[in-house]
């Protein structure tokens, strides 16, 4: 065999091979560059969020009126309260997460498995609060109305609070059924028919006269455009087709269908890396239970899924920067 | 370089909380200004970017850095294994972001510009 060995002059020096440059393990090193590359994912999703919010820039939906509901505080305009609480469980678990990787240096069993149960903890508490935040922004709060352009149209009163349909529309008795497969054509089916039709809101509004269109576009100091009662009118008749409540993947009643889309995909990917997250930690946890990096003698396996949880981590800061704050 | 990593059994406790405060406080000042919005912050505007909106940048960059640099310990690592993870996602963000925030503006102003009604 040693004739086989080819000597290139290079032993002993950095390129020669059998040293480790980077001074960490090989799973370290790679959890290390897949951390990279994820981040350039979210930096994708993140950079187009910026592209979708420059090509709109008069009429992008206040992410303040949207995200301003908190636990318990019905009616309360509460705008980040929530999302600035979501933030700091999640910093939170990352601390408890480093807690954990610093015991496991010191080899201190009960230590690290106490600070990983918090650190799961944390992290379902997380998902559900974002669980929740979907809910809220699913169902709407005020509901809008759709015009033929695409565009959503509000409605405020004269003091320019927001008024939802519910407030001011009264359904009037309808003839249309919803179509299902068991009162139909049992082979298809339609959905869920709207609340109101435009002449229930049209109606609702002539009688109503304090209340005013508001519209997506936004003005010099970035409030949204609210029209005069007459102009409210004309742009209702002329160009209103329809009612949106809350949100899907094609229309939301906050404003351009792509705000939804963003939120739903930024704040979705997020949450399933979060949730991948728990899991490892869950399978960690059971690991340093029974012993597994006792007997191994040391506990690298933790530190590695706490990169991955940090990152988690670190990604939040940017959506909660980029989606809520800016 | 403060320790290596593969010796380093000391605990670093006191660290991680002072961190922990120093993240804490950013987020606060964060929510604080996304709340009240002083006028002046959200009307002057540097390198067409609201001076508010720098502000939240710049904290949020701080932010990412000590989680990275304390929390998954980015300080203790070789100088290779930093420059290869951060030098190379910095340079593709930034140019990620500089061409697609760059697009994004003009197409704004196409839409402005066109004999197009995008409201109809």
């Amino acid at each position: 065999m040693e004739t086989t060995v080819i000597r290139t002059g290079t032993e002993g020096k950095t390129w020669g091979g059998g040293n480790q440059p980077l001074k960490v393990s090989y799973g370290k090193l790679m959890m290390w560059f897949f951390i990279l590359s994820d981040a350039l994912t979210f930096s994708g999703f993140l950079a187009s969020y910026g592209f979708a919010r420059y090509k709109f820039s008069d009429s992008w939906p206040i992410a303040d009126e949207v995200f301003n509901h908190f636990p318990f505080l019905h009616g309360v305009d509460a705008p980040m309260y929530y999302v600035a609480l979501m933030t700091f469980i999640l910093i939170f678990s990352s601390v408890t997460m480093v807690l954990a990787v610093d015991a496991g240096h010191q080899m201190k069993k009960g230590k690290v498995t106490f600070y990983m149960l918090l650190t799961i903890i944390g992290g379902i508490i997380f998902l559900g609060s974002q669980a929740w935040e979907w809910k809220n922004f699913i169902q709407g709060t005020y509901g809008a109305i759709e015009t033929r352009g695409g565009n959503i149209l509000q409605f405020v009163n004269d003091d320019g609070e927001r008024v939802a349909l519910a407030d001011f529309v009264t359904a009037a008795p309808a003839e249309r059924v919803l179509h299902e497969r068991t009162n139909g054509l049992w082979f298809v089916d339609e959905p869920t028919l709207p609340r109101y039709t435009m002449e229930d809101v049209l109606a609702g509004f002539e009688a109503n006269p304090n209340l005013h269109v508001r519209t997506q576009e936004l003005t010099e100091t970035g409030e949204k455009v609210i029209l005069t009662r007459q102009a409210s009118m004309a742009k209702l008749q002329n160009e209103g087709i329809g009612i949106i409540e809350g949100a899907n993947l094609q229309k939301n009643e906050y404003g351009h269908p792509l705000f939804g889309d963003f939120f739903f995909f930024i704040t979705g990917f997020h949450g399933f890396h979060v949730l991948t997250g728990v899991l490892i930690n869950i399978i960690i946890f059971f690991n340093v239970l029974i012993g597994t990096y006792e007997r191994r003698g040391h506990y690298e396996m933790v530190e590695k899924v706490g990169l991955y949880w940090h990152f988690v981590d670190l990604v939040w800061v940017f959506v909660f920067t980029f989606f809520y704050l800016v | 370089m403060a320790h290596d990593t593969t010796h380093a059994h000391e605990s670093s406790t006191k660290r991680i909380w002072t961190v922990f405060i120093i993240l804490s406080v950013i987020t606060l000042v964060e929510v604080i200004l996304g709340i009240i919005k002083p006028d002046f912050l959200v009307h002057t505007y540097f390198i067409s970017l609201k001076l508010i909106n720098w502000i939240f940048i710049v904290l949020t960059i701080w932010k990412a850095y000590y989680i990275t640099w304390a929390f998954m310990h980015m300080e203790g690592e070789t100088k290779g294994l930093r420059r290869s993870v951060v030098w190379t996602a910095g340079f593709l963000i930034v140019y990620l972001i500089f061409i697609l925030l760059t697009e994004g503006d003009y197409v704004y102003e196409v839409m402005q510009r066109e004999q197009i009604a995008w409201d109809f």
